[in-house]
């Protein structure tokens, strides 16, 4: 594979000065670009392997298992068709139930986390340091292993509040929540300690209030790790089985991490290809979550405030 | 701990006086009106959150729900002494984040700890009262010269209720929750033919219902001892009455067939008979460290116990320096400014993690399957090789599954942490002389553990409790055949602890709960011990 890289003029690359201006070519490509895309390439084998699987499985006519290793050999949307009609598995309202606790929680997370972050990184007061190891400590136990104790705090909740208690979407939110400062303040937190504290001061000289600093100035300047952070909070969400389970108990207010698992728990084997359908469109509105907020990831705010 | 609160405050550091002739920005966008605006916000807001505040008062006080009375007012008192006061700016910050850490989860880990010293869990989930009205209803049997009731079925919006004619001649009424009581009701040929609020069920409605007409037990009394009425065809009632008879003043309950006493001990929570054995329904008591206690000397529960400790941290050891070491070095392969098409290999890189991490799994056990899946069938051309049912390779397949799930993760991370580490630096380096790999060792790494060394910590606790990838692909199997109860070689602790205690049928929350706080000291000491190692790290920032 080297070979077929290396005629390309390599002296005239060589040469080059100015070579940070413009792409290498030949045998100085490859050293400092072509194994990246050789090692990408190998590593998205890894990655797309199980998800082309499962792409084929979901349009194969076949619907099990074992028809399901040619992968395209033959392409019909009759699982899509099946999936999206069976009235017992309201695949549809599980997906609409998901999107809007999903995005809930996420949004509620990010606006928690930032604030809990930019009073770390920016006010020094007593027990800072403390709440900052409370914090760590906190997110040590996680919901799960006490998920006893939340179904009983929640068929409390439902007899005081039943818009919060068990059964509800927004309950279940209040819960997710819950968790909404551990890991993600400390991911902010490191993140905020990298924009310059120069542009708080200039501003409070300007005549700015905390409140608009951290809304107007510090808010954008992070906006990458917000995005992270949302993103790592709606994939949380979608993905979590054991808490949804318990406190979403009609099949009509399930989420799909819920619905789907007791699809495929009762019908694994048979009904291989409608469950791989149920997963891949499952994926979809993540994925291009994911290509979305990508820009914002990837641009460097920070650099550019500091200039302009 | 304390040396942060004596450095510079330096938000509050004294600003600067104006350069002499220069005018102040009162144009800006942060003019004096913003800040009123910005005041009516905030009272809006606090005052939505009273309103919510004071209706949740009103309805846990009509509940008698104390507890949450007080949590709420505190609340109250704080949000409101926060917003309005001049001060306390940290607190406007954190009082939102703290109020829900709080509730859902600093309190639900408390009442973990105090579940785990009850004996929690099927059969011992109420009150004693409970329990002895459990073990009645259980018992009931039809008497063999039950008298007969002409009765007929009613309806109430989803309720079924049973309006019958007692001896006497006059209407009574009751439901499953509410036992009978005299009602006014129009009568006909001796039975029941309607009553006001609720509708008489027709012949066809029985029948449609009668599942759920035939389980109904409509209580005589508040009294358990006195029976229940309930119907076999849906128009007449027979008394039932149970075979237990409750004692309160004694405290015992007696088997009127077989004679046997059985007495409330208070020690197990349940009624026991004088040669020891038990009714099954018992009640909830604490037991104090009994929980913790037969973890390490049950026979039954210590062995396999250390085992699958040792497991539990070679799991999460190896998943955080796997899933770390590829997302990083991804992260480094694409972070170099002309590789083409990097952003489309990013975005392609974290599709695995785009894939909801229980579906993952599924799909993994489908295709790790030794006789139909795709790795042994289609990738190795017919092999047959154990992958989730020999105990070294289940152990393999659940990492590579986990890098398969975790490394995207790790590799946004650090793509993260590499952005956010100025250009300037580097230049400043390269200047100095600085080859690309002591750059990466003496300004990338320091630079890149400041901000991700408290994820990998939590990485680790993650993966410590990281129950879907394990349960989801193998069960935690295979299963050691020769163990004294269900272990198997991909057990981690949360696992093991679930298929303990709730994969039978008799769920154990007491002890799930006891392992649960152990798990959480295992790891919230390694934590701690680690955290303490990061200090320096971001001293070095």
């Amino acid at each position: 594979m080297a070979a077929t890289t290396l005629p390309a003029g390599t002296t005239e690359a060589g040469l080059r000065p100015d070579s940070n201006e413009t792409t290498p070519r030949g045998a100085r490509w490859w050293r400092e670009l072509g194994w990246r895309h050789v090692v990408t390439w190998a590593v998205l084998v890894f990655c797309f392997i199980p998800i082309l699987y499962v792409l084929s499985s979901s349009l194969n006519p076949t619907g099990s298992l074992t028809g399901s290793n040619k992968l395209f050999s033959s392409i019909s949307f009759q699982n899509y068709v099946e999936l999206l009609t069976d009235p017992v598995h309201p695949y549809v309202r599980w997906f609409a139930n998901t999107i809007v606790i999903a995005t809930t929680t996420s949004i509620g997370t990010v606006l928690l986390g930032a604030a809990a972050a930019y009073a770390f990184s920016r006010f020094r007061f007593r027990g800072r340091r403390g709440g900052l190891l409370s914090l760590l400590l906190l997110q040590m136990f996680p919901q799960v292993l006490a998920y006893v104790a939340i179904f009983l705090l929640l068929v409390t909740l439902r007899e005081v509040f039943p818009a919060i208690g068990l059964g509800s979407p927004l309950g279940l939110i209040l819960v997710y929540l819950g968790g909404a400062l551990g890991v993600n303040t400390y991911l902010m937190y490191g993140f905020f300690n990298t924009v310059p504290k120069e542009l708080d001061e200039a501003a409070k000289i300007d005549g700015a209030s905390h409140a608009q600093i951290f809304f107007s100035i510090i808010l954008r300047l992070v906006a990458p790790i917000l995005a992270v952070v949302g993103l790592l909070s709606f994939v949380g969400v979608f993905s979590d089985f054991l808490i949804a389970s318990i406190v979403l108990v009609d099949p009509e207010s399930q989420t799909l991490a819920v619905g789907l698992y007791q699809y495929v728990s009762q019908r694994f084997s048979e009904y291989w290809g409608v469950f791989a359908a149920g997963a891949v469109l499952a994926a979809i509105p993540v994925v291009l979550l994911f290509q979305f907020l990508q820009r914002y990831i990837v641009s460097g705010l920070t650099q550019g405030a500091v200039k302009g | 701990m304390t040396d942060t609160s004596t450095r510079p405050d330096r938000t509050d550091a004294p600003a600067p006086p104006p350069p002499p002739g220069s005018p102040r920005p009162t144009g800006s966008w942060w003019s004096r009106q913003d800040l009123t605006r910005g005041f009516w916000v905030k009272t809006v807001l606090v005052a939505l959150v009273d309103a919510l505040g004071v209706y949740g008062i009103l309805a846990a006080g009509a509940l008698g729900q104390w507890g949450i009375v007080a949590f709420l007012v505190v609340a109250l008192v704080v949000v409101n002494v926060v917003y309005f006061s001049k001060r306390m700016l940290p607190a406007k910050y954190l009082v939102p984040g703290l109020i829900f850490l709080l509730v859902y989860q600093v309190f639900v880990v408390l009442y973990t700890g105090f579940t785990a010293f009850t004996n929690y869990g099927d059969g011992h989930n109420s009150t004693q009262a409970d329990a002895v009205e459990a073990i009645l209803v259980q018992n009931e049997v039809r008497l063999p010269d039950s008298p007969t009731y002409p009765l007929t079925v009613v309806v109430n919006g989803d309720e079924l209720g049973f309006a019958v004619v007692d001896g006497e001649g006059d209407a009574e009424l009751g439901t499953a929750e509410e036992p009978l009581e005299p009602v006014d009701a129009t009568l006909e040929n001796g039975r029941v033919a309607s009553v006001d609020g609720w509708e008489t069920l027709q012949f066809a409605q029985v029948l449609e219902r009668q599942d759920e007409i035939f389980a109904l037990r409509v209580p005589i009394s508040d009294d358990p001892n006195d029976g229940s009425v309930r119907t076999p065809d849906g128009s007449t009632g027979y008394v039932y009455v149970s075979t237990m008879e409750w004692d309160e003043a004694a405290g015992t309950i007696t088997n009127t067939t077989t004679g046997q006493v059985y007495t409330a001990d208070e020690e197990q929570g349940a009624f026991v008979a004088s040669d020891g054995s038990q009714l099954g329904t018992g009640w909830k008591v604490f037991v104090g460290f009994d929980n913790f206690t037969r973890v390490f000397t049950d026979s039954t529960l210590a062995g396999p116990f250390v085992g699958v400790l040792l497991w539990t941290f070679a799991f999460a050891i190896l998943s955080v320096v796997l899933t770390f070491g590829l997302g990083l070095f991804m992260a480094i392969v694409l972070n170099h400014p002309k590789v083409r098409g990097r952003k489309i290999y990013r975005s392609l890189l974290i599709v695995p993690y785009a894939f909801p991490a229980f579906l993952t799994a599924l799909v993994w056990q489908g295709m790790l399957n030794r006789d139909f899946g795709f790795v042994n069938a289609t990738l190795l051309g017919g092999a047959s090789i154990p992958w989730l049912t020999d105990p070294w390779l289940a152990k393999i397949s659940v990492l590579v599954v986990n890098l398969w799930l975790g490394f995207p993760y790790m590799f946004l991370i650090c793509t993260g942490a590499l952005q956010s580490i100025p250009n300037e630096i580097y230049e400043a380096g390269k200047i100095d002389g600085a080859k690309p790999l002591r750059l990466f060792r003496s300004l990338t790494m320091p630079l890149l553990l400041v901000s991700t060394a408290p994820l990998l910590i939590s990485s680790f606790a993650f993966n410590f409790n990281n129950f879907n990838v394990v349960y989801l692909l193998t069960e935690g199997g295979p299963d050691d055949l020769s163990a004294p109860v269900d272990v198997g070689a991909t057990d981690i602790l949360i696992t093991f602890v679930y298929r303990l205690a709730f994969g039978g049928v008799n769920r154990q929350y007491g002890l799930a709960c006891a392992v649960s706080i152990l798990i959480f000291l295992i790891v919230a000491s390694i934590s701690a011990a680690t955290f303490s190692k990061t200090r320096a790290l971001e001293d070095l920032h």
